[in-house]
């Protein structure tokens, strides 16, 4: 665990309402003679009506711990509470009470939009008449209308994703997972999944747990971040706490030259900018203020910057600061569809 | 992870805090056998909405019926509704061997996708997914069995209707049998499509040529004749043409009649087993 993430430990118990709980929660795959650790004694708890934001490279673990809290997958070991029921000793009972939307396309490719909702209705044992209404109340709030006689493989990417999450909701769950929503939509598609993501918690209090590796996803979306690299969790806050104490905001100086920027680095720390060493990066809690105050120590020692610029820390910085990779990078080279990088400052 | 004690939020959302999960719903139980109806209607309803696609699986026992039929006639030297009345029963096994045999397919597709994921986490019982789905199988077979029946009297072929119901019971119980082996293979071959048509390419041929149901096997070399009496369709063969020619009577009914209650309890067993460990 590193050092910086010890700040995030103060926390006040929330007592009750706890809708997952987990402790020393482990999974190993034997492959080959191989044993991988995927999930790590990872300890987790979200408090009912919680938006939370598992976020973290490609094969960190964030799917497969998903798997066990939904039954789908056994721990190795350690143990969780998803709902108010115990995952190994009343499976049935975790599945009665959550909704789940997987990474795949959940409906039958030869279905019908709204026979499947039908089906999803009878699995989870509403009678007929409510399966119905349901079915049309979900068609209606996600904008499927048009389409409820349409089969499923006629759908757009987006639409199939929307059916997914009707299918995850249909018995108005008190907890939500969701795998991956918005991976392969286009970015009007993801705009709109959260729209809709964002608007069934306000109107209804369910509790959401999402996994995702599009940063801007978790920051925009969740009230909590938790950040899983390697199987373990290693950081647990709102957006805004994680990148306040790990990341600050970044503030570059350009000089005229490398030697004015060394100048500038003696006397106020940061590191040169790899990209162009006549830069000076340094990161600062509150960069609006540090910003004006180190001019004017600069314009003292007789330094003159040439461009000036700050940014607010992104969870990106906090990734980089936690493990001393980019998420960013990571996900590009895992051939994910992660927006190009942004120029920096 | 063991420094965070307690990784609750230090701060709630200020902008939208969360309604009260009010007039939520009790979670439902549900029991085995609302649970088998529930996939069994879930099955079923791209049947009833494309009634046609019934039909595409008819195409290979017609073909047979209308192509292998006349040389046959040919070559045995009979007359045509003779042959036909010991020709038709066997492709009313054989719509039932392939009509079942690839329906492991469909599931192999909906585990490759999501929809089969989705029904894991359901609230429903694992014997109830595969038991709903194999009983699915009989409802296509009764239509296509009738449909044989039916392009075949034209010809001079005359059936006894007591003993095609009960034909076409005998054929669903199979059929409830081999279409739960048919997901057992497609559970066990999991994102492996190839190993699953493979298996089901290679089983499918010999099975039909060892039932007798194209030719009769009383003339094969020995161990073909051996081969054929651990084949459980062979029974099935010969249950059909006694039951279609109105022998309630002969031995071949009760031989066909276990034959496909035996294939259909090895089936659902095997099937629930694997139903149960898949992830």
């Amino acid at each position: 665990m590193p050092r910086e993430a010890e700040s995030m430990t103060k926390h006040t118990q929330a007592g009750t309402g706890q809708m997952i709980t987990a402790r020393g929660l482990t999974k190993t795959f034997r492959s080959k003679g191989q044993t991988v650790e995927a999930v790590r004694a990872v300890d987790l708890s979200v408090a009912a009506g919680e938006l939370v934001a598992f976020l973290g490279p490609n094969g960190a673990g964030k799917s497969t711990t998903l798997r066990m809290l939904t039954t789908l997958l056994p721990a190795t070991s350690g143990e969780a509470t998803v709902a108010g029921c115990d995952i190994r000793r009343d499976p049935a009972g975790v599945r009665r009470r959550i909704g789940y939307v997987g990474q795949g396309s959940s409906g039958g490719h030869t279905q019908r939009v709204r026979d499947e909702l039908h089906a999803q209705g009878a699995f989870y044992g509403l009678g007929r008449r409510e399966t119905r209404a349901r079915a049309a109340e979900l068609l209606d709030s996600l904008e499927l209308g048009p389409f409820a006689s349409r089969s499923v493989q006629s759908l757009s990417g987006g639409q199939k994703r929307r059916l997914d999450i009707a299918l995850g909701l249909i018995h108005r769950p008190e907890l939500l997972f969701l795998d991956e929503p918005s991976t392969g939509l286009d970015p009007h598609s993801r705009a709109n999944l959260w729209e809709h993501i964002v608007e069934l918690r306000r109107t209804t209090g369910t509790t959401i747990f999402l996994t995702t590796h599009y940063l801007d996803e978790a920051d925009q979306l969740a009230e909590r971040v938790m950040v899983m690299d390697h199987g373990r969790v290693i950081a647990d806050d709102t957006a805004v706490a994680l990148k306040e104490s790990l990341a600050g905001d970044r503030i570059t100086l350009g000089f005229a030259g490398r030697a004015d920027a060394s100048a500038a680095a003696a006397r106020l720390g940061g590191e040169p900018d790899p990209a162009d060493p006549a830069r000076l990066v340094l990161t600062e809690a509150d960069g609006a203020r540090a910003l004006p105050r180190h001019l004017r120590d600069l314009a003292e020692a007789g330094l003159e910057v040439v461009t000036a610029t700050h940014r607010p820390p992104t969870l990106d910085d906090v990734f980089l600061a936690l493990t001393g990779r980019s998420l960013r990078e990571e996900s590009a080279r895992a051939g994910g569809d992660e927006a190009p990088e942004q120029a920096a400052a | 992870m063991n420094t965070i004690a307690d990784p609750t939020p230090s701060t709630a959302p200020s902008d939208s805090p969360p309604a009260p999960a009010a007039g939520r719903p009790a979670p439902r139980r549900t029991g085995f056998a609302r649970d088998t109806a529930a996939v069994f209607v879930r099955e079923s309803r791209p049947l009833v909405r494309d009634p046609f696609s019934v039909l595409f699986s008819l195409v290979q026992p017609l073909v047979f019926l209308g192509l292998f039929g006349p040389l046959l006639v040919g070559a045995a030297g009979g007359d045509v509704a003779g042959t036909l009345q010991w020709f038709v029963p066997g492709i009313l096994v054989m719509v039932a061997l392939f009509g079942t045999a690839s329906t492991g397919a469909n599931l192999l597709f909906e585990m490759q996708t999501g929809s089969h994921e989705r029904t894991l986490v359901a609230p429903l019982s694992r014997n109830a997914l595969l038991v709903g789905r194999a009983l699915k199988e009989v409802v296509p077979l009764m239509v296509q069995g009738t449909i044989v029946v039916l392009v075949a009297v034209p010809f001079g072929f005359s059936v006894n209707v007591p003993g095609l119901l009960l034909g076409l019971v005998v054929l669903a119980v199979f059929g409830i049998g081999f279409g739960a082996l048919s997901y057992t293979l497609a559970l066990g071959c999991r994102n492996r499509d190839w190993m699953f048509w493979m298996v089901h390419q290679t089983l499918l041929f010999p099975l039909m040529i060892l039932s007798g149901m194209l030719l009769p096997l009383e003339d094969g070399p020995e161990w073909m004749r051996v081969a054929a009496a651990v084949n459980p369709l062979s029974y099935l063969v010969g249950a059909e043409r006694a039951l279609l020619a109105g022998d309630f009577g002969a031995p071949a009914v009760l031989g066909g009649a276990i034959a496909a209650v035996v294939t259909c309890a090895i089936g659902l067993v095997v099937g629930v087993r694997a139903m149960r460990r898949a992830r």
